[in-house]
């Protein structure tokens, strides 16, 4: 098999880092491991198993990648169940909870073959996570991956969901804050990027330059950015907030750049509340980017001064590695994962209102060096520990770790 | 002749336990009942997982006190509990109840943290594989070190101090086997402090010392 994608990632990290991944897999070689989400395209799940199952393959595992199919009133429910678990107090019905059920079965006999003969199966948030109860002579590891903020969920929805994830062998949490109580093991994972993904690979000048010209950007005034889903909790509004704030002092253009993803619905309704109080601002630029732009997305951060994740609850926020990777210090809440990457005053600031964000992107624009400084940190930060490298580093772990679940020492041979 | 050295790497794997503090009494209280791989980890294992330099504080729990409970004094003193000072990790649990204990006994108010910023216990599991490299001459190690992982380092230098029945580094219980001939080397080796630094920094560490004994000898 062809290990160029190893090489082309040993040029980004060392050589180090790929040679630890090829001798922990060594032990691997060979095991069945399916990965199973919800969409194919949008969302940071998707954009991370594109990458990880061909590099699992590379390093010689049978990985695959299943993705759900379902209904519109499937994914309404899942979106229901995503909110729920960050906290929102929503009303789940017994029609919505019966087509959750349905979908899952469908899927699960499409998928039983492979199901049932894996060794790991990866199952990637609410959406497929009812496929265990439907497939009761599994051999291999179960394991539920979830990647939401699940900290303070709303109990009626979670108890309904911890029912059916309490029957898999483990769980994996971006953060330790976000694992509730379950009778398995909880392993910690925090998500990743890919710099060799088009989002995040290096651009050219000309590249940037036709985006700016594309979307009518001045480069001769400050960008201000956040990327991320049209979803109440990036609060969006609130980021409007603050550049009205700035604004009042500083000639800076504003970019709130959203792909949609075909598992979020609910999405249509804030990006109306957002046009709404963006009024008819020239230099507020409302993109609604298809889920597969990714140069597009990659220059906005690129050729933004500062980019802002002001979130009210998030899970890990991988739009703020992206920015990082870009060397662009980042203002994001002071929520979920953000803090894992936000370090305050190093790589960016944590703000709590539009307020603290608009101090900020004043503090940073108005001290240039400081705003070099700090990107460059979070470039080198992210090289360190939030690379998909080090992501497929802790899953092969994991994997060899779970088949000796009750040791906290595990040699393998 | 003596065994050949078998390079060996290790990963770490982070468990939550679902144990957490939000005040100083709780996390005295956890403490005397959690597992002691949390605090292997607490102590430990910020060495191989992502955290920004914070050369004030170099344990988790002093960290915590610190950004958390805003309590500059304890965080001072836990900080400066060194988990190689002690024979096991049972008395690093001891003494970091004895320093949270007196600061308990002082007068005034137990701080606590906002509920978002509660200490998470977290455990680890620690995954051990073969390199392949094999050491035969003391000599080799010199040329060998600068290309070790921080994985290899973290398990040779650190984690064997749990391993061998005396709590020394896997290089130190090697090169004694050599005899007299590597006393000087192994007891620069032992002087290096693991604990107030990176392992990137160890590594350089180590292979200068390696550097200047072995260079010595050929001299």
């Amino acid at each position: 098999m062809s290990e160029n994608l190893l090489k082309l990632y040993a040029e980004v990290t060392g050589n180090e880092v790929i040679d630890q991944l090829r001798q922990l897999s060594e032990h691997l070689r060979g095991m069945k491991i399916v990965h199973i989400n919800s969409t194919k395209s949008g969302g940071g799940v998707a954009e991370i198993l594109h990458r990880l199952i061909p590099l699992k393959q590379e390093l010689g595992l049978d990985a695959s990648w299943e993705v759900m199919t379902g209904s519109p009133s499937f994914f309404q429910c899942t979106k229901v169940m995503h909110n729920a678990l960050q906290g929102n107090r929503v009303e789940m019905t017994g029609d919505l909870l019966r087509e959750y059920e349905k979908i899952n079965g469908e899927n699960a006999q499409r998928l039983h073959d492979r199901l049932e003969e894996a060794d790991i199966v990866v199952v990637h948030d609410p959406q497929p996570a009812a496929l265990i109860s439907h497939v009761p002579s599994r051999r291999g590891k179960w394991i539920w991956r979830c990647h939401i903020d699940a900290s303070q969920p709303f109990r009626a929805v979670w108890k309904y969901l911890k029912g059916i994830v309490s029957h898999y062998d483990a769980s994996i949490w971006s953060l330790s804050e976000f694992a509730q109580p379950l009778p398995h093991l909880q392993y910690l994972i925090a998500p990743s990027i890919d710099p060799l993904s088009r989002k995040n690979r290096a651009l050219s000048v000309s590249e940037l330059s036709a985006v700016r010209e594309k979307w009518g950007l001045d480069p001769g005034r400050p960008i201000i950015t956040q990327v991320s889903r049209f979803d109440q909790f990036k609060d969006p509004l609130g980021v409007l907030q603050a550049y009205r704030l700035v604004k009042e002092f500083l000639p800076i253009q504003l970019i709130l750049a959203g792909g949609g993803a075909s598992d979020d619905p609910e999405g249509e309704e804030v990006l109306d509340q957002v046009r709404k109080s963006a009024g008819d601002d020239p230099d507020i630029h409302i993109l609604l980017l298809p889920s597969d732009d990714h140069l597009t997305i990659n220059a906005l951060q690129r050729i933004s001064d500062i980019v802002v994740q002001k979130s009210t609850r998030e899970g890990f926020g991988l739009t703020v590695t992206e920015a990082m990777w870009k060397s662009k210090p980042v203002i994001g809440g002071d929520t979920g994962g953000i803090r894992l990457q936000v370090i305050n005053h190093h790589t960016g600031f944590l703000v709590n209102t539009p307020e603290g964000a608009a101090l900020r992107i004043r503090y940073l624009l108005k001290n240039r060096k400081k705003l070099r400084e700090m990107g460059e940190k979070a470039h080198q930060f992210v090289l360190e520990n939030f690379l998909i490298t080090r992501h497929l580093r802790e899953y092969l772990t994991l994997m060899l770790a779970i088949m000796d679940a009750s040791k906290d020492r595990i040699e393998v041979q | 002749m003596k065994e050949p050295f078998a390079v060996k790497d290790c990963a770490l794997i982070a468990l939550a336990t679902g144990e957490q503090a939000q005040d100083l009494r709780e996390l005295r209280d956890r403490l005397q009942t959690t597992r002691i791989s949390c605090i292997y980890y607490h102590f430990w294992g910020g060495l191989l997982r992502p955290r920004f330099d914070d050369p004030e504080y170099q344990n988790d729990f002093s960290i915590w006190v610190s950004h958390s409970l805003h309590d500059k004094v304890l965080a001072e003193r836990l900080a400066l509990i060194n988990p190689t000072d002690f024979e096991d990790l049972e008395g690093v649990r001891g003494k970091l109840i004895d320093v949270i204990e007196n600061r308990l006994d002082e007068p005034g108010i137990v701080p606590w943290a906002n509920p978002s910023q509660r200490f998470y216990f977290v455990r680890s599991q620690i995954v051990v594989f073969d390199t392949g490299t094999r050491i035969l001459d003391p000599e080799d190690l010199g040329t060998i070190m600068p290309h070790l992982s921080a994985g290899s380092i973290f398990y040779h230098f650190i984690d064997a101090r749990r391993r061998t029945p005396l709590g020394n580094d896997d290089f130190h219980e090697w090169l004694t086997g050599f005899g007299e001939r590597f006393s000087p080397l192994i007891r620069s080796i032992s002087a290096i402090d693991p604990y107030f630094t990176t392992l990137t920094d160890l590594r350089t560490e180590l292979s200068a010392v390696l550097k200047k004994h072995l260079q010595g000898r050929n001299a």
